[in-house]
């Protein structure tokens, strides 16, 4: 004896938003049933495995014929197969769209290409996010590359209207579409430590300062690839390390300002050129922008590092010699809070 | 030339694609009806197509209107090869053929392909434009208009019913014709579909030219089924009520339960031609007759007119309540004999005048549910069963009284459609019998249906014999003759129908009869079993329930007529032992009637099963149950210890069932049972006992122990076993309640929350040497298990009820059994129920009274009665409206104004979607809503097949989406209706196949419902109040649907 087929529909569609995310997260139906008694849903309405199991299994159907619908969001609203009612819409949308932040870090930057994808099991590995999960999340990834590619406007807009995703989720998407595309390396051992939502701010930073966007709305891709002719701008900013005199001359006033308001003072000092340069050279090497590694260092403080930035930046307004004071702000300005950013544990 | 229809293509969307080189598509649509086709320009390499086309315009005749649906076809452009066809969409042209409905047809409509399911949408305009024709010999019907609800529609009031109306048309299933074996599957679902299509709309066409010639204008309880027959052919048939309907003016108040009293409805009024042409309807002479002629001259103007033929010696049984132990043997002998009697009493009363009139002949309401006060008595329920051969007739389509048109002219006539009315007939007039065995001039509650297992098919009917009340039918539609004094003496319209309408002297079968519980005069049986809705008016006790009499028995494999005998010698003990079942789960749960009772028994190759649904209930009018008392047959008997065991657990059980369902009934007096007339003092200590509250423990004492008690004998291990079966059933988690009727017992709170759903499941049985008892406790785990698996996926709903559970059996296979179940879940007020008990029922309870009192105050001025009776009488209904059981009853009565202040959060709108939310229920109403309009009938029939069910995701994920899509197509072809809701939808059928060898399955499915306009209740009182202040007065006192 044994159940040969067995389905439940609802005018509305019924949605258990527990069953939802062990779809999401590529459990097996046997795998969400187990999870669910754990859960202690059983409880709740004196069910037995066997309802659980069908109930489960009628959720994962579902959940696999909307699939195709969530590929290209806006339908969902105006398909007429489901009837679900829009706030659940958006969460469904919202969390087919959600990834897993260790999943994410691993594939940021890298070219989301088929190679990437056979790398996948890889990385379910080492995150232990299931390898469906992994090729959901970089699926999506994909989607929306190559969706937002072809499309003019700003990223973060055209992400949440085609997409239709909450803003902040958007903005992570606009970041791992940015990182893509340049191809900035965070696989890094010195970057190891730092979030994916320490990338996605400064991606951010950099979408709304650096790219050509910035300065031109109306531009294809104009939020991902960064502005070339501010980047040709950038490499004269060399002059503050390769002018011996500008260089001095801005030690000086960086270091009357700091004296005495910290404690790391002489280690300051010390390394003023070669902070300097590090700095400096990303931005003649913009390509690598990330190796803001050189200004960290165990003894700073967050209020230490934030103190010498500002005097950092805001003294070389004073240099009489330094013509690039535009160029300046607008790469230090990133800088900046890029740095504050990363200054943490 | 009557009709224009006119369509316009205006776009398509989310298109499939069908050019693998391009990924796109070049659509283009072909609109057809009748043999006209014509074609849109072809939108090249797009998915989104934009044809924006003109208006194309068929010129045709109404017969054709009402039978052709408008069939678009989409395809795929292909400069060499045949054009693809993408998918089809049939649109039902019906809704736009009565004014009152639709005026236009338009909106985005799945694009069906009958094996990739939907594949897009098309957006497409309809009109129609109808011409007056003076053709008083024409076929057509349009303008009547037709609804699934068994009650009086909302916003209608029924000014009279006219009766029975019913129609079958027969034709070659496709499926099954030579040329099958040379088209593909699509063509030949699609063929079919098409015949389905046409089928229904002759149907209804038919049918409304019989309402016409009634002088009617409406099919109320329309119920419209398809028998296929496979070689055979392909039957469709359809029953119905027909009506007089007159539209409420949307501005008068919503009165569901219109009083209608005639000489408040003139006739004038009330015979708004039905259909367009103007023709004077023959109605208003019926109308004006009627309420000029008093009630009892009208029991001698007219006798049933007919030429009864003895009856058909089908095994059938009668399922009434039965009183006292009752031997198992008893059960069909006792029908066999009642049987005999009858047939003596029909020839007695027989008498032809050689009227022909279907509505006389079969005094029939497929309604379950009344305005008050026409329903007078209810005698029980009446079902008659017949088992037939279907390869065995194969008369040549000769002598045709009726006008029976060929559908597919090349197809030649599977058989003559006499065969099968003559089927129909045959157990229409047994359940005749029944009912006037039973002292009862109408059966109401009626339905018909079929099983088929390859050549064997089982019809069914089933009813509830009552006594109506004369004044609402058409003149001589009911044999007032063979009723008697009963009439005379008005009974309060609250336990009224209890009373029983048969000699007390001549019994129909045994029953232990009392006075009822609540006036004292008249009698009542110990149970009470009945097809119908709970009426409004009833006064209950706690809450309702659901209670299923599951079973299966083994046959041996047969062909021919040693099967079918087989068959009809199980059917009577099948019936026998469901209906066992029945009234021991109705004494476990305390209660004493059942309403909305449906048995149905399938038959497959190796087995029948039989599963019988209801709705059981505490009737305060009728004496409380006693327990169930266990006995073994050797006393002394080791086992002894063993039976007492039982014994408590069914004591037990008792026990908690009556807390769980808040069955505490009025405390009665002991003197009061089974005692003549109560004397006044009697009564007086009655009324004083219901002002105390009542006392948990002396209850469990009248119930148990007693001398009333229902005896189970223990003879067998197999009683055993079924003791145990009955202990089984759990009762529904916390927060939940259940019922198969369209008004749950207890409950009128609703709030917004409405969960439409379906269920399947197949259970295919492996073992292949099972027992009759195995197989009892598999259908029953089947059956308890799709209830939990309910009320675990509903449990965000809670409190909620389940109501309108509609299950359905098939044997589709040897091994399978087939459950199909409908229902749906609605959340209400747990707060409120205790709550307005102290508030409500004094205000309501007076304008109740006020209202129903119109009616038997102008009787007792007939009556014999003296005035001290008919003082005693008011004063009864008075006082009567403090008692508690009353004040149950009210709280039923009055949904609206607790949906009021519920629906404020309903009012809530989901903006930005560009989709209708469409809702959908089988009951006839949406709670916190009124209905403003119904826009027409749908009826929709679909197929689907895959040649790839794997890839579906087997037999399951081919099925949900299927019951997806078919969902899908209902909401838009409401929605294109200008609807927003689908009221009394029903699935007819699900017919599943499968052959995963082949990696196929194909399956059928029709449902059908009302689509309506609804509001929310909140809008309406805010319309109505600036409006008009003084309406809101007349809206509290309906509600009662």
């Amino acid at each position: 004896m044994s159940v040969e087929l067995d389905v439940f529909v609802g005018n509305t569609t019924i949605m258990d938003e527990e069953v939802y995310q062990l779809w999401l997260d590529g459990y097996t139906v046997n795998d969400a049933v187990k999870v669910r008694m754990e859960g202690g849903v059983m409880d709740e309405c004196e069910a037995s495995k066997d309802v659980l199991l069908s109930d489960t299994m009628d959720q994962y159907r579902t959940f696999q014929m909307c699939e195709r619908l969530l590929h290209s969001p806006a339908k969902l609203a105006n398909q007429l197969l489901f009837q679900i009612p829009p706030h659940r819409q958006i969460m469904l949308i919202e969390r087919y769209y959600a990834f897993d932040d260790t999943f994410v870090r691993e594939v940021l930057g890298k070219k989301l290409s088929k190679g990437t994808k056979k790398d996948l099991d890889d990385i379910s590995a080492k995150t232990s996010v299931t390898l469906k999960s992994c090729r959901r999340q970089f699926d999506n990834f994909k989607r929306v590359f190559k969706v937002v590619e072809e499309l003019k406007g700003p990223l973060v807009e055209n992400i949440r209207q085609h997409f239709l995703l909450s803003d902040k989720l958007a903005r992570d998407y606009a970041a791992i579409v940015f990182f893509a595309n340049n191809r900035f390396e965070t696989g890094k051992r010195k970057l190891q430590y730092l979030s994916f939502q320490d990338f996605a701010f400064c991606a951010g930073q950099l979408i709304s300062n650096w790219t050509v966007g910035a300065v031109d709305n109306m531009v294809e891709d104009m939020d991902v690839d960064l502005d070339k002719e501010f980047l040709q701008e950038l490499k004269e900013l060399k002059i503050l390390i390769t002018d011996k005199d500008l260089l001095d001359q801005h030690k000086s006033l960086v270091c009357t300002a700091l004296r005495g308001k910290t404690k790391v003072f002489i280690e300051m000092e010390g390394s003023f050129k070669n902070l300097s340069r590090g700095l400096i050279n990303i931005a003649a090497n913009i390509s690598l922008p990330l190796r803001l590694y050189p200004c960290r260092s165990d003894r700073w403080s967050a209020a230490d590092m934030k103190l010498y930035l500002t005097h950092y930046t805001n003294s070389a307004h004073i240099l009489d010699t330094f013509k690039h004071q535009v160029v300046w702000d607008r790469y230090m300005g990133v800088v900046k809070s890029c740095i504050f950013k990363m200054y943490h544990d | 030339m009557p009709g224009k229809l006119k369509a316009k293509i205006v776009a398509g969307r989310h298109l499939p694609v069908m050019d693998r080189a391009s990924d796109l598509t070049d659509a283009f649509v072909e609109v057809k009806f009748g043999n006209t086709t014509f074609k849109t320009d072809v939108c090249p390499k797009s998915l989104n197509p934009q044809w924006n086309s003109e208006w194309f315009k068929f010129e045709v005749d109404d017969e054709d209107l009402q039978d052709e649906p408008l069939q678009i076809t989409v395809l795929d452009h292909d400069t060499y090869s045949a054009n693809d066809a993408i998918g089809k969409v049939y649109i039902d042209i019906d809704p736009l053929l009565y004014s009152e409905a639709a005026s236009v047809i338009s909106g985005w409509f799945p694009i069906y392909d009958t094996i990739h399911g939907i594949r897009g949408e098309i957006n497409v305009i309809v009109k129609v434009e109808l011409f007056n024709d003076l053709n008083r010999f024409r076929q057509s019907s349009c303008g009547v208009k037709f609804f699934c609800t068994t009650c009086i529609p909302q916003c209608y009031r029924a000014t009279l019913v006219h009766g029975f109306v019913e129609e079958l048309v027969v034709n070659e299933d496709p499926e099954y014709q030579w040329i099958d074996r040379i088209r593909t599957p699509r063509a030949s679902n699609e063929a079919r579909q098409r015949l389905i299509s046409l089928m229904s709309g002759e149907l209804q066409r038919k049918i409304g030219l019989k309402v016409l010639e009634m002088g009617g204008n409406a099919v109320v309880g329309y119920l419209q089924c398809f028998d296929l027959e496979g070689e055979s052919g392909l039957v469709v048939r359809a029953i119905g009520t027909a009506c007089t309907l007159d539209k409420l003016s949307s501005g008068s108040a919503p009165n569901t339960n219109t009083h209608m009293h005639p000489n408040t409805a003139p006739a004038s009024n009330a015979c708004n031609s039905p259909s367009k042409d103007g023709k004077e309807s023959p109605l208003a002479h019926g109308c004006r007759s009627t309420h000029n002629s008093p009630v009892h001259s009208v029991c001698s103007s007219q006798r049933l007119s007919q030429n009864f033929s003895v009856s058909v010696p089908t095994l059938i049984f009668t399922g009434m309540g039965s009183g006292g132990s009752a031997g198992k043997e008893a059960g069909p002998l006792r029908t066999l004999l009642r049987q005999q009697t009858q047939t003596a009493l029909e020839q007695r009363g027989a008498s032809s005048s050689g009227l022909l009139l279907n509505a006389r002949e079969f005094p029939f309401f497929t309604l379950t549910s009344f305005p008050p006060g026409f329903l007078l008595h209810v005698g029980g329920v009446v079902s008659a069963r017949s088992v037939k051969l279907l390869d065995r007739i194969h008369n040549p389509a000769l002598g045709n009284t009726r006008s029976y048109k060929l559908l597919d002219w090349n197809s030649v006539t599977a058989d003559e459609p006499e065969t099968r009315d003559a089927w129909w007939e045959e157990i229409r007039q047994e359940i005749k019998s029944h009912a006037r065995a039973l002292g009862c001039h109408a059966v109401v509650g009626y339905s018909e249906s079929t099983s088929i297992c390859e050549e064997v098919c089982i019809l069914s009917a089933s009813g509830t014999a009552a006594i109506l009340n004369p004044r609402y039918m058409r003149e001589g539609c009911l044999d007032i003759g063979c009723t008697d004094h009963r009439f005379e003496e008005p009974s309060p319209p609250n336990c009224g129908f209890c009373h029983i309408p048969y000699d007390e002297l001549n019994m129909p079968f045994p029953a232990q009869l009392t006075y009822c519980y609540h006036c004292r005069r008249q009698k009542v049986p110990d149970v009470l079993f009945t097809t119908i809705d709970l009426p409004s008016e009833a006064a209950v006790a706690g809450k309702g329930c659901l209670i299923q009499a599951r079973l299966c028995r083994l046959k041996k494999k047969a062909q021919g007529e040693a099967n079918a005998t087989a068959i009809s010698n199980l059917l009577p003990f099948m019936e026998y032992e469901l209906h066992t079942q029945l009234m021991n789960k109705l004494k476990l749960r305390s209660m004493n009637a059942l309403f909305g009772l449906h048995i149905q028994i399938s038959v497959g190759e190796n087995m029948l099963l039989g599963l019988a649904s209801a709705t059981g209930v505490y009737l305060t009018a009728l004496p409380a149950p006693g327990g169930i008392q266990i006995a073994g047959k050797t006393p002394g008997d080791l086992s002894s210890e063993h039976i007492s065991s039982i014994q408590k657990r069914i004591n037990d059980t008792i026990a908690v069932n009556k807390e769980l369902y808040q069955i505490n009934p009025p405390e009665l007096a002991e003197e009061g049972v089974g005692s003549p007339i109560p004397e006044p003092r009697h009564r007086s200590r009655l009324f004083r006992s219901h002002s105390e509250s009542s006392d948990e423990l002396s209850e469990l004492d009248l119930s148990h122990g007693k001398k009333d008690a229902f005896v189970l004998e223990i003879d067998d291990t197999d009683a055993v076993e079924d003791i145990h079966s009955l202990l089984i059933d759990a009762p529904p988690p916390t927060g939940f309640y259940s019922c198969n009727t369209e008004n749950m017992p207890g409950i009128s709170n609703w709030t917004s929350g409405v969960q439409m759903f379906t269920s399947v499941r197949v259970l295919r049985l492996s073992n292949a040497n099972l027992t009759n008892q195995g197989l009892n406790k598999i259908f029953t785990d089947l059956c308890e298990n799709l209830l939990k698996s309910f009320y675990f996926k509903l449990r965000s709903m809670i409190p909620c009820c389940l109501c309108h559970l509609n299950f359905t059996v098939a044997v589709p296979e040897e091994e399978l059994i087939q459950v199909t179940v409908t229902a749906v879940a609605m959340t209400y007020d747990k707060e409120q129920t205790q709550e307005k008990t102290a508030e409500k029922p004094i205000n309501k309870g007076s304008l109740e009274a006020e209202e129903q009192l119109q009616f038997p105050l102008e009787l007792c001025a007939d009556s014999s009665s003296s005035n001290i009776q008919t003082a005693s009488k008011i004063s009864g209904v008075g006082e009567s409206t403090n008692m508690s059981p009353r004040v149950s009853s009210l709280e039923r009565c009055s949904p609206l104004q607790e949906g009021r202040s519920r629906s404020l959060r309903s009012s809530r709108s989901f903006g930005g979607s560009s989709v209708t939310v469409v809702k959908m229920t089988p009951l006839s109403f949406l709670p916190g809503t009124r209905i403003i309009k119904y826009l027409g009938i749908i009826n929709m029939f679909f197929i689907r097949e895959t040649t790839s069910l794997r890839e579906e995701g087997g037999v399951s994920g081919f099925l949900h989406s299927f019951i997806a899509e078919v969902f899908a197509m209902v909401r838009a072809h409401v929605a294109a209706l200008g609807g927003n809701a689908v009221v009394s939808y029903s699935m007819k059928e699900c017919v599943f196949m499968e052959n995963p060898n082949k990696n196929q399955a194909q399956c059928l499915i029709n449902v059908s419902g009302d689509a309506v306009i609804c509001i929310s209740e909140t809008d309406q009182e805010s319309s109505a109040s600036t409006a008009n202040t003084g309406q809101t007065g007349g809206s509290e006192t309906d509600g009662a649907t």
